[in-house]
C-alpha cells in the first residue's frame, strides 16, 4: 500500500480506477518497470514523459510468442510505432483483461488486424492475417480462397472490405473470441 | 433612425444601471427567502468563462437571446461587440437578481424590447436548470461508461477530470431552497458508496486465488485446457460456500452447544466395537470413532433446541441440506445465464466459418514457444480441412460398410454399458453379503470392493470406448460429443445402479431396525411392568444403562453416509494414481529411458501424455454430484470435498506442467463454457431426485439422527410451524398446501412455459425470417452493383462516342454552380441507362438550375466571363438570406 501512494497520488490512482477496465494497476506498473528498470522512475506523481521502445514491450512473455504482437504494440502506442508509455501499456492491458467488454475488444481487434491503418480489413489485410497464423504454410490459392471465403461470408455491404460494422457483426458471435483474445497479467 | 435607437438603448443602459444598484439594496432584504435560489445562479457565469466547449450551448442560447433583443434596437456591427459583452453581462447580474429585477421591470415601461428580452432570459434560466441537469447526469453516464469507450488513456484522463470538475461544480447548484443541504449530503454520500465499492471490487480481485499458476497453465496449454483449471476454481468457490452453509449451521452448534460425545448412545462407540475404534484400519473405513463424529447423521441430536440461544437444530439440518440445493441450482443457473450473455449466441455455426477462423483462431494467451508452434500447426490443418471440406463436399466411398460399422461401435458400447452396471449391481449386493459377516474374516479387497469396481470402470470404460469410436470413423469434433455422451452415461449410470443397490440395502436395515426397536421397546415395557410389580409402585425409575451398552439399530443415514464417503476418498485416490502412474511416470519413463532405448520415445510410441479436458471435467462433474447427494447424511462430506479440490488444485497443476504436453489438435467440445454448467445442472437434478425422496417417504431411524422420533423427515417443519409460528401463519400454509390450490398453480406453470416457449419460437422465426431478408438485400446489392458496373461500362463507352462536347460543356459551366453543373451535361449525351436515372433522381436541387437558365451555357462565353465572382443577379436566384442583411 506505502509502495502505491509514492508511485501516484490518490488522485490519479482513483482516475486511473474510474478509467481503467481492471484494477491491477501497482502490479501492472512494476511490469512495465521491469522492462527497464533504469529507464522508468519510480515516481509517477509528476507524469513524467517517459516511453519504452518497441522492442522491450515486444520482448515480454505475454507477447513475444503473438504472431500479432508488433500490431499490438502499434495499436496501443500512440506514436503508432509501439513506443509505448505508461498510459499506452495499461490502456493495452486493460483492453485485453477479461474484464473489458466484448465490443471494446472488438474495436480493438478490428484495429489490429487492419494492418494498413485505412480503417477497413481489405484483401491485403486477410492475407497478412493468415500469413501470420499460418506462418505462410499455405500455397498462394489456398491463401486467396480462404481470403475470398472471409470476404463473402463477413463483408455485409458487400463493398470488398470489411468495415468495422462488418466486423463487429461477424466476431460477436464468435463462440472464442472473448476467452481467446484476452491476456492475463 | 438607427442612431436613435443607440441613444435610446444607452439611456436605458444607464437607468438600469442606476435601478441595479437599488435593487441590490432591496435585495438584501429579500436575500433570506432567495439565498438558494441566487447562489444556485451567481454560480452559472464562471462556467461560461472557463468551460468553453462545455456552455458552447449554453453560450450560444444566450447569446441569441440577447441579440434577438438587442439586433431589433440597434444595427451597427462596430458596437456590437462592446455591447454583448455588457448585455450578457448585464444578463447575467439580471439573472442573480432573479424575480427582483422583473417586477421592478414591469414598472419600467420606457424599453419595452428589452424587457421582453429579459423575460426570456429569466424564462430561459428555468429551461437551463433542466438543462444543466440533463447534462450533469449526462457527464455522470459517461464518467460510468469511460472505461468503455475506445479512447486513449490520456484522453480518457482528461475527459474524466473535466467531466468530473464539471459535475462537482453543478452538482451543488442544482439543489433547490432548504433540500439543498440534503442533496449535497446524499451526493457525498453516494460518492463515498461508489468509492467504497470500488475499493471492495478491488479487494475482490486481489483475493481470487491461483491467478498466477492458472496464468501459468494458460501460457503453456492454451485456453482450453485452462478452461478447465477455472472451473475447478469455481467449483472449489461454490463448495467453500456451501461448506460454510453446513458448518455453521449445522457442525457447529451441534458441536459447540449440543450434548458432548458419549453423553447419550448415539453419540458413543458401543461396547463391542470400543477394542478396535481407534486403530486406523477401521477409522481409514469410517468405522469406529468416526462413524459416531459428527461426520455423520446418525451424530446429531432430536433435542427440538440446543445451547442457550435455543438454536433449532433439527429445523435447521433439514432447511440447510434442502438449502443447499436450492443455493446450488442458484448458482449454477445465474452462472449460465451470465455465459450465454457473454459468450457469442454461436445460432449460425455455418455462417462465418471462415472469419472465425481466421480472426477467433489465435489464442492470445499462449506465451510459450512449443505452445505457439502447436498452435500455428492445428491452425494451419485446421485450415487445410476446411478447405478440403469446401472444396468437394463428402464423397462417400463405402457408406454400408461405415453404417454397419458404426452400428456395431454402438451395439458394442451398449453391451459396456449394460455390462459396468450389472457388474456394480452385482458387486454392491455381494458387499451386503459381506457386512452380514463377521468384519474381521474379510480381506480389504472384499471389504472396498464397491469403490474399486466403480473407480476401475470409470478408468477402464473411457479409453476403451475411446478404442471402439475409431470403427466409425467420425469427424473428430463430433467423435468427440459421442465420446463426452458415452462417458457421461456410464457413469450415470454407475451412479444410479449404485443408488438402487444401496435402497436396497436401506430397505433391509429398515427391517433390521424395525426388529431392533421393537425389542427395545418390548424389553422397556418389561422393565416397567417387573419394576412396578416387583417394587410395587407406579414410580418407575428411568433405567440406567451405560450409553456403550444400550442396544441400537443399524442406523441406515450414516450407513448411507459413510458409503458416500469412501467413494469419494477412493475416487480422490484412483485420480490421484491415475494421474501419478499414467502421467508422472510415463513422462519420467520416456524422459529417462530415452537415452537408451532403440527408438525415440519421445517422438513415438509411448510419448508424453496429453492433459485430458474431457474426462477431468466429467470427473469433477460426477464428484460434485456424489458430494450433493451424499451432504445431507454425511455433513463431513463438505469439509472432505473442499480439501480434495484443493489438493487436487495443485497436484493437478503440477502435474500438467511437469508431465504433459500440449495438445497438438484441439478440439473443443463446446461452444463455451456452458456446456460444462449444463453437465452441472444435469448432476445436479439427478443427485436432486434420491434425497428429495429419501426426505419425503422414508422414515428416518428411530435412535439416531436429528429426526429420530418421527415418522418422516420433514415432520421437523410441520412441527415448528404449528408449534413456533403464528396460528395465521399455519392456516395459510395448510390453504397453501391444498391440492385445490397446487393444481391450479401447476396448471398456471405449464400454460406459462407453454407461452414462453411459443414466444421464443415466434422470435426464432423472427430471427430467421430476418436473416434470409439480409441475405437477399445482399445478394440484391450484389447484383446491381454487378450491373451497374456494366452499365457504367457502357456510359463510358457513350461518352467517349462524344468527345468534345461532354467535355468542354461541363468546364465552362461547372464554376459558377460548383457541383450542379455536371449532371445536365451528362444527360445530355444520356441516352444512358436505368441507372443514370437514378443518380439524377437523387441529387434533388439539380433540375431547377438547368430549366431556369437552360439555353443560357449554350451563349457560354459570357457566362463564364461572369464566373469568378458571382454578381448579385446570380445570388438572387439562390435563395441565401443571410448576406444580404450583412452588407
Amino acid at each position: 500500500m506505502g509502495n502505491k501512494q509514492s508511485i501516484f497520488t490518490a488522485q490519479q490512482l482513483d482516475a486511473y480506477q474510474v478509467v481503467k477496465c481492471f484494477c491491477r494497476l501497482s502490479r501492472l506498473f512494476y511490469r512495465y518497470r521491469d522492462l527497464a528498470p533504469q529507464l522508468v522512475p519510480l515516481d509517477y506523481t509528476k507524469q513524467p514523459d517517459v516511453k519504452l521502445p518497441y522492442e522491450l514491450i515486444g520482448s515480454m512473455p505475454e507477447l513475444k510468442d503473438n504472431p500479432f504482437r508488433q500490431r499490438i504494440a502499434e495499436v496501443f502506442s500512440e506514436d503508432g510505432e509501439g513506443n509505448m508509455s505508461l498510459d499506452d501499456f495499461l490502456d493495452m492491458f486493460s483492453v485485453l483483461s477479461e474484464m473489458a467488454p466484448r465490443d471494446l475488444k472488438a474495436y480493438y481487434a478490428f484495429k489490429i488486424y487492419d494492418f494498413n491503418n485505412d480503417d477497413f480489413i481489405c484483401k491485403s489485410d486477410l492475407e497478412k492475417t493468415l500469413n501470420k497464423l499460418t506462418r505462410s504454410e499455405l500455397t498462394e490459392d489456398e491463401v486467396k480462397m480462404v481470403c475470398e471465403k472471409v470476404m463473402d461470408e463477413a463483408d455485409l455491404d458487400n463493398d470488398g472490405r470489411l468495415s468495422l460494422e462488418d466486423f463487429q457483426h461477424m466476431i460477436v458471435r464468435a463462440p472464442d473470441f472473448l476467452s481467446t483474445f484476452h491476456i492475463r497479467i | 433612425e438607427a442612431r436613435r435607437k443607440r441613444i435610446q438603448n444607452r439611456r436605458a443602459k444607464s437607468q438600469r444601471k442606476a435601478k441595479l444598484t437599488i435593487e441590490e439594496e432591496e435585495d438584501e432584504d429579500e436575500d433570506e427567502d432567495k439565498a438558494p435560489r441566487g447562489r444556485g445562479r451567481r454560480k452559472r457565469p464562471k462556467p461560461i468563462d472557463s468551460d468553453q466547449d462545455e456552455e458552447d450551448e449554453d453560450k450560444g442560447k444566450r447569446q441569441t437571446a440577447t441579440r434577438r433583443g438587442r439586433t431589433t434596437s440597434k444595427k451597427k456591427s462596430d458596437k456590437e461587440d462592446s455591447n454583448d459583452e455588457s448585455g450578457k453581462e448585464k444578463g447575467s447580474r439580471r439573472q442573480t437578481r432573479g424575480k427582483a429585477a422583473s417586477k421592478t421591470q414591469k414598472e419600467d415601461s420606457s424599453d419595452s424590447h428589452n424587457s421582453d428580452s429579459e423575460n426570456e432570459e429569466d424564462q430561459l434560466s428555468e429551461g437551463e436548470i433542466e438543462a444543466l441537469k440533463e447534462q450533469v447526469e449526462e457527464k455522470k453516464k459517461l464518467i460510468a461508461t469511460l472505461r468503455n469507450k475506445p479512447w486513449r488513456m490520456k484522453k480518457r484522463l482528461i475527459i474524466l477530470k473535466e467531466a468530473q470538475e464539471f459535475v462537482e461544480k453543478f452538482e451543488g447548484a442544482l439543489g433547490k431552497g432548504k433540500g439543498r443541504k440534503l442533496y449535497a449530503f446524499k451526493i457525498m454520500m453516494a460518492k463515498k458508496f461508489i468509492k467504497f465499492k470500488r475499493d471492495f471490487e478491488n479487494f475482490k480481485t486481489a483475493c481470487i486465488p491461483w491467478e498466477r499458476k492458472i496464468k501459468e497453465v494458460e501460457s503453456h496449454f492454451g485456453s482450453s485446457v485452462a478452461s478447465y483449471f477455472l472451473f475447478l476454481r469455481w467449483m472449489y468457490g461454490l463448495n467453500l460456500i456451501l461448506f460454510g452453509l453446513m458448518f455453521g449451521l449445522v457442525v457447529l452448534p451441534e458441536v459447540m452447544m449440543g450434548l458432548p460425545y458419549g453423553s447419550i448412545p448415539r453419540k458413543t462407540v458401543p461396547r463391542a466395537e470400543q477394542e478396535t475404534a481407534m486403530d486406523y484400519s477401521v477409522l481409514f473405513d469410517f468405522g469406529g470413532y468416526a462413524k459416531y463424529s459428527f461426520m455423520f447423521y446418525g451424530y446429531y441430536n432430536n433435542e427440538r433446541t440446543v445451547g442457550v440461544l435455543k438454536f433449532r437444530l433439527p429445523l435447521s439440518y433439514l432447511l440447510t441440506g434442502v438449502g443447499i440445493f436450492g443455493y446450488s441450482l442458484m448458482v449454477v443457473i445465474r452462472m449460465m445465464a451470465r455465459n450465454s450473455n457473454e459468450g457469442g449466441d454461436g445460432g449460425d455455426e455455418g455462417q462465418f466459418t471462415f472469419s472465425w477462423k481466421m480472426f477467433t483462431s489465435w489464442d492470445f494467451l499462449i506465451g510459450n514457444p512449443e505452445t505457439a508452434d502447436n498452435k500455428y500447426a492445428s491452425i494451419t490443418t485446421s485450415f487445410k480441412e476446411s478447405i478440403v471440406d469446401e472444396q468437394e463436399n463428402q464423397k462417400d466411398e463405402n457408406i454400408h460398410l461405415r453404417r454397419f460399422l458404426r452400428v456395431l461401435a454402438n451395439f458394442m458400447i451398449l453391451c459396456c454399458l449394460g455390462g459396468s452396471g450389472y457388474l456394480i449391481y452385482f458387486v454392491v449386493k455381494r458387499s451386503q453379503d459381506f457386512a452380514k459377516l463377521d468384519p474381521r474374516s474379510l480381506t480389504w479387497f472384499q471389504k472396498n470392493e464397491v469403490e474399486f469396481v466403480m473407480s476401475l470402470l470409470g478408468l477402464v470404460c473411457p479409453p476403451l470406448f475411446e478404442t471402439i469410436a475409431e470403427l466409425e470413423d467420425y469427424h473428430p469434433r463430433i467423435a468427440l460429443k459421442w465420446q463426452l455422451g458415452r462417458i457421461f452415461a456410464l457413469f450415470l449410470g454407475n451412479l444410479y445402479t449404485f443408488l438402487f443397490a444401496l435402497f436396497d440395502e436401506v430397505n433391509a436395515k429398515m427391517l433390521d431396525e424395525k426388529a431392533v426397536k421393537n425389542a427395545t421397546e418390548w424389553a422397556y415395557q418389561e422393565y416397567y411392568a417387573n419394576y412396578s410389580s416387583f417394587h410395587n409402585t407406579t414410580d418407575v425409575p428411568p433405567l440406567n444403562i451405560p450409553p456403550a451398552d444400550v442396544v441400537r439399530g443399524p442406523c441406515w443415514e450414516t450407513a448411507v453416509g459413510i458409503e458416500f464417503v469412501k467413494l469419494t476418498v477412493s475416487d480422490v485416490q484412483v485420480t490421484f494414481l491415475t494421474i501419478l502412474v499414467g502421467d508422472f511416470a510415463r513422462a519420467v519413463i520416456v524422459r529417462f529411458l530415452n537415452y537408451c532405448w532403440c527408438w525415440d520415445l519421445e517422438a513415438g510410441f509411448p510419448s508424453y501424455a496429453e492433459f485430458d479436458i474431457s474426462g477431468n471435467v466429467l470427473g469433477l462433474v460426477f464428484n460434485q454430484g456424489m458430494i450433493w447427494m451424499g451432504v445431507f447424511y454425511a455433513p463431513g462430506l463438505m469439509g472432505v470435498n473442499v480439501l480434495r479440490l484443493l489438493t487436487s488444485m495443485y497436484f493437478q497443476c503440477w502435474a500438467v506442467m511437469s508431465s504433459n504436453v500440449p495438445h497438438e489438435r484441439v478440439f473443443k467440445a463446446s461452444r463455451s463454457n456452458n456446456f460444462y454448467m449444463a453437465l452441472l445442472l444435469l448432476v445436479l437434478f439427478l443427485s436432486l431426485l434420491p434425497v428429495i425422496y429419501s426426505i419425503m417417504t422414508l422414515p428416518p431411524s428411530f435412535d439416531c439422527g436429528p429426526f429420530s422420533g418421527q415418522d418422516r423427515m420433514y415432520d421437523v417443519v410441520l412441527e415448528t410451524i404449528s408449534r413456533d409460528l403464528p396460528a395465521f401463519i399455519g392456516n395459510i400454509l395448510t390453504y397453501a398446501s391444498n391440492p385445490g390450490l397446487i393444481m391450479p398453480a401447476i396448471l398456471l406453470m405449464v400454460l406459462a412455459i407453454y407461452y414462453l416457449n411459443t414466444v421464443s419460437k415466434g422470435y426464432q422465426q423472427a430471427n430467421t425470417d430476418l436473416k434470409k431478408k439480409m441475405q437477399m438485400a445482399r445478394d440484391e446489392e450484389k447484383n446491381r452493383r454487378n450491373n451497374k458496373d456494366s452499365t457504367n461500362q457502357m456510359m463510358k463507352d457513350l461518352e467517349d462516342l462524344l468527345p468534345d462536347k461532354s467535355l468542354f460543356k461541363p468546364q465552362v459551366q461547372e464554376k459558377p454552380p460548383t457541383e450542379k453543373g455536371s449532371k445536365p451535361t451528362k444527360m445530355k449525351p444520356g441516352t444512358a441507362g436505368v441507372n443514370l436515372h437514378k443518380e439524377v433522381s437523387l441529387a434533388s436541387p439539380n433540375p431547377r438550375g438547368p430549366v431556369s437558365r437552360g439555353p443560357g451555357p449554350r451563349g457560354g462565353p459570357p457566362g463564364n466571363a461572369m464566373g469568378p465572382q458571382p454578381g448579385p443577379g446570380r445570388g438572387r436566384g439562390r435563395g441565401r438570406g443571410a448576406p444580404p442583411p450583412r452588407r
